[in-house]
């Protein structure tokens, strides 16, 4: 894929389609912005970069009228604009597709698109706008029924789904939120073609990302946002690299392969023996699963999603029960309250991080202690120390470098990433033998899923041992010793990570035993 | 016993029923939980009976009944929307403070008797066999009111561009608001509207269908009634309205159960002494129960579930907007 060079006769001739100038956003205790520039040519795509929290969604909300800029100026093909509300931005031909997709699940698709319009003034004649929606899909190639209720629809239907909802408006600007992060490869592709095609018909877009390869596969130009600060403002995407744009994102050189140390495992810590248990549907998802994990080792977890990895975790963290033997340092866990393996030094990190790893209406410093509450300085015999707890907890936000105004933060309130990081940083506090990862880094960005990384080889290098279930085969193969496949609550093979190849471990995915 | 006086009594105690059960439908389609209904309804029986007393008319008693229900609501709609407080417990207290003012203002009111809300029979119709002297006569003119409303308030719902707004509302108010729909007008409005129809709910106890003013007895529990048959309804208006005459019918049918009257033709076997119509008159509120029950199971079943935003305040720019 090469990215097209945007209609330069059109731009001189008309002013940008959108320029942002010294915008500050503001928020209490966060500068969320601080004084961007940006600058959309029309007819180009536009890559807006930055980690999570680097203040790009909120730049793009002044756009979308969502917020009001503290200070700044904006204007909308050269026509300066103050939005006091979405329908003002709206108005002048700002669309936004939102990464968490603003669609009515209990409501059909032309109903969503004709949310919040003045046409039709009063009885909704569905038939009919069915009909123009029909039209406007053929224009752009977003093909989705649109009597079909939202709720129906697969993930990359829906975002056709809010894309056409903002043509459907005259929308002249498309801020496109990070679409990809929730599409399959082929569903990329396609979205690339669409936007493709809306540059073509007179739109321009702005496309933020943290995917490096997509950016240059599609962009004209890009900004990068880091802290609220603009290290890139409007440069060429030709000739960029990966590694260039994730040095201007992160402030610092990213190393793609983290450093892993050879070492040899020591004493068995986890035997799971002839293991098997069954689902929340009642079905069995582990049959007679047996694997050990040793001391200063990672043991990958490979295998499609639904095939017994969630219940692994599970069974070993106390929470499910199970037919078999669980021996954490020879002692039998299998079936116990989640207390008896905390207290073999199990720490578990889970694959739902707001609603298992974390309490999101609890502080940053509630959620640090979660674990070792009972102990003192924090716990007393009958109270908790909260000014002990805080201390504790501003500790290792310094330490583990959680970006928060301050430790008496909701959890609900941080990014994926650093929520992730305090979860992290409770559980490698309590020194723990074992350790189950569970998608560590999904959702992450590229900073955060590399220091994630990083403490994980850490861990392993202190002699935890560590199961790492993951969905992406990759980042199994940087960091684990030795990779087992699941197959329908079965062991299919057990590779070391050293002589494993993706096609093989595809192989074993679906269903194939591994031949030794 | 008459399968026909059953009936027709069941229909006028269920318009009762189906205006407070509607108004908390549109309430609860909007997000907004409002456990108040029963101190709006007998502040709303209170209001209007004193206003009827005092002005010779029955028609300003039921307006100024529907304001004094609509207008307690927007205390609920200001400490919900604007505050965000639990809305569990803002109903709670709403509920406290409309009983306290409706048996404060209504201290002797009990006794008189003010003009009431016309009964009429509709021409034509009334002189079908049976079906005209259950439906079409001697029927106060809420009662025929009532059967046209169900109707009207689904097709507003479900057919028209302020229906769908409220939909998205009540469903996700993040959708709605980037879309330029003002969440907290739309909650506001349909609060308020759920007020007036509670006073409206009450008023028809009170100037028509049980003439009088008998302090918490006017109302005695219906607004709590009202509230489950909305989850029985599963937010659908033309399913509240059948709940409410359905359960209206029970209710006489209860009565009626506690004398020692015959049944279809034979002594009323469950009649030992006066004292256990009291156990009878638990009936409604366990029926409610059941009815809960079941009705959350059939709807969890089918997928249709209480509106997704239900009693969840909407702050904008909250992770996940």
């Amino acid at each position: 894929m090469t990215s097209h060079p945007p209609p330069n006769a059109v731009a001189n001739a008309v002013a940008n389609a959108v320029e942002m100038k010294d915008i500050v956003i503001r928020f209490p205790g966060v500068l969320a912005n601080d004084h961007v520039n940006l600058t959309l040519k029309h007819g180009e795509i536009h890559a807006l970069l930055g980690e999570n929290g680097a203040g790009k969604s909120t730049l793009m909300s002044a756009l979308a009228g969502l917020y009001k800029p503290t200070s700044g100026t904006m204007r909308i093909h050269g026509e300066l604009v103050d939005f006091n509300s979405p329908k003002d931005a709206i108005a002048k031909g700002i669309g936004m597709v939102y990464q968490h997709f603003m669609l009515v699940p209990t409501q059909t698709v032309t109903e969503n698109i004709l949310l919040g319009l003045n046409e039709p003034k009063f009885f909704m004649d569905l038939p009919k706008y069915d009909q123009k929606i029909r039209d406007l899909q053929e224009q752009f190639g977003l093909n989705v029924d649109p009597t079909a209720k939202i709720w129906q629809l697969s993930v990359g239907e829906q975002q056709r789904v809010e894309i056409l909802k903002t043509l459907y408006r005259g929308a002249s600007v498309l801020i496109m939120d990070e679409p990809t992060a929730v599409l399959a490869p082929q569903e990329i592709d396609d979205l690339m073609e669409t936007m493709r095609s809306m540059t073509k018909q007179d739109k321009s877009i702005i496309f933020i990302s943290h995917k490096l390869n997509e950016v240059t596969a599609v962009a004209n130009r890009l900004t990068v946002l880091r802290k609220g600060v603009a290290t890139a403002e409007g440069i060429d995407v030709t000739g960029m690299t990966s590694e260039k744009l994730a040095e201007l994102m992160v402030g610092r050189k990213v190393v793609f392969r983290v450093e892993k140390k050879e070492q040899a495992p020591g004493d068995v810590v986890l035997d799971v023996k002839e293991v098997s248990a069954i689902n929340n549907k009642g079905v069995r998802a582990l049959n007679k699963l047996s694997l050990k994990v040793r001391q200063g080792e990672i043991l990958g977890i490979a295998g499609v999603a639904g095939n017994g990895q969630s219940e692994l975790a599970e069974i070993i963290t106390g929470l499910r029960d199970c037919d078999g033997e669980i021996l954490i340092n020879g002692e039998d866990v299998s079936n116990q309250e989640p207390s008896v393996a905390i207290a073999q030094g199990v720490a578990h990190i889970p694959e739902d991080r707001t609603g298992v790893g974390s309490a999101p209406n609890m502080t940053i410093a509630e959620n640090t202690i979660m674990k070792n509450y009972r102990d003192e300085p924090i716990g007393t015999k009958w109270s908790i120390n909260f000014t002990e707890a805080r201390d504790h907890a501003r500790e290792l936000k310094n330490a583990y470098d959680i970006l928060a105004p301050n430790v008496r933060t909701m959890a609900r309130k941080l990014s994926g990433g650093n929520l992730q990081k305090v979860i992290l940083a409770r559980e490698i506090t309590t020194n723990p033998k074992l350790m189950v990862a569970m998608q560590p880094t999904r959702g992450l960005d590229v900073g955060a899923i590399e220091s994630i990384q990083r403490l994980l080889l850490e861990q392993r290098e202190e002699g935890t041992a560590i199961l790492l279930i993951s969905e992406e085969l990759e980042e199994l193969l940087t960091l684990s010793d030795r990779i087992a496949v699941l197959h329908e609550g079965e062991v299919m093979g057990i590779l070391d990570a050293k002589d494993a190849n993706m096609k093989e471990i595809g192989l074993m995915m679906t269903g194939e035993k591994h031949k030794a | 016993m008459n399968i026909e006086i059953i009936l027709h009594a069941g229909l006028a105690t269920g318009t009762i029923l189906l205006f407070a059960a509607i108004g908390e439908v549109f309430a609860e389609r909007s997000g907004i939980l409002n456990l108040g209904v029963e101190g709006m309804m007998l502040l709303g029986a209170m209001a209007g009976f004193s206003t009827s007393l005092a002005t010779n008319n029955a028609w300003l008693g039921l307006l100024v009944a529907m304001l004094a229900g609509g207008i307690l609501s927007l205390a609920h709609a200001l400490v919900t929307i604007n505050f965000q407080a639990d809305q569990v417990v803002s109903g709670l207290s709403l509920t406290f403070l409309g009983t306290g003012l409706a048996l404060v203002l209504g201290e002797g009111l009990t006794g008189q008797h003010p003009p009431t809300i016309p009964i009429v029979d509709i021409p034509l119709l009334s002189s079908i066999p049976f079906i005209g002297s259950v439906f079409f006569s001697e029927h106060s003119i809420l009662v025929y009111v009532g059967y046209i409303f169900a109707p009207l308030t689904a097709f507003y719902i479900n057919k028209t561009r302020p229906g769908m707004h409220l939909r998205a509302v009540g469903e996700k108010p993040s959708a709605a608001d980037t879309l330029g729909i003002s969440v907290y007008g739309v909650r506001y409005f349909y609060t308020f509207v759920g007020g007036l129809l509670a006073g409206l709910a009450g008023a028809t106890i009170s100037l028509s269908v049980s003439p009088g003013w008998y302090s918490t007895q006017t109302t005695s529990g219906q607004g709590w009634i009202a509230v489950g048959l909305v989850i029985f309804a599963q937010w659908n208006p033309m399913r509240a309205a059948f709940g409410g005459y359905l359960f209206g019918m029970l209710r006489r049918f209860i009565l009626d159960l506690q004398g020692p009257a015959l049944i279809f033709g034979m002594t009323n076997p469950l009649y030992v002494n006066s004292n256990y119509g009291f156990f009878l008159q638990m009936m409604p509120f366990i029926l409610t129960i059941i009815a809960l029950v079941w009705g959350s199971r059939a709807a969890s079943r089918k997928r249709i579930g209480a509106p997704a935003a239900l009693g969840v305040p909407y702050i904008r720019g909250e992770r996940g907007l």
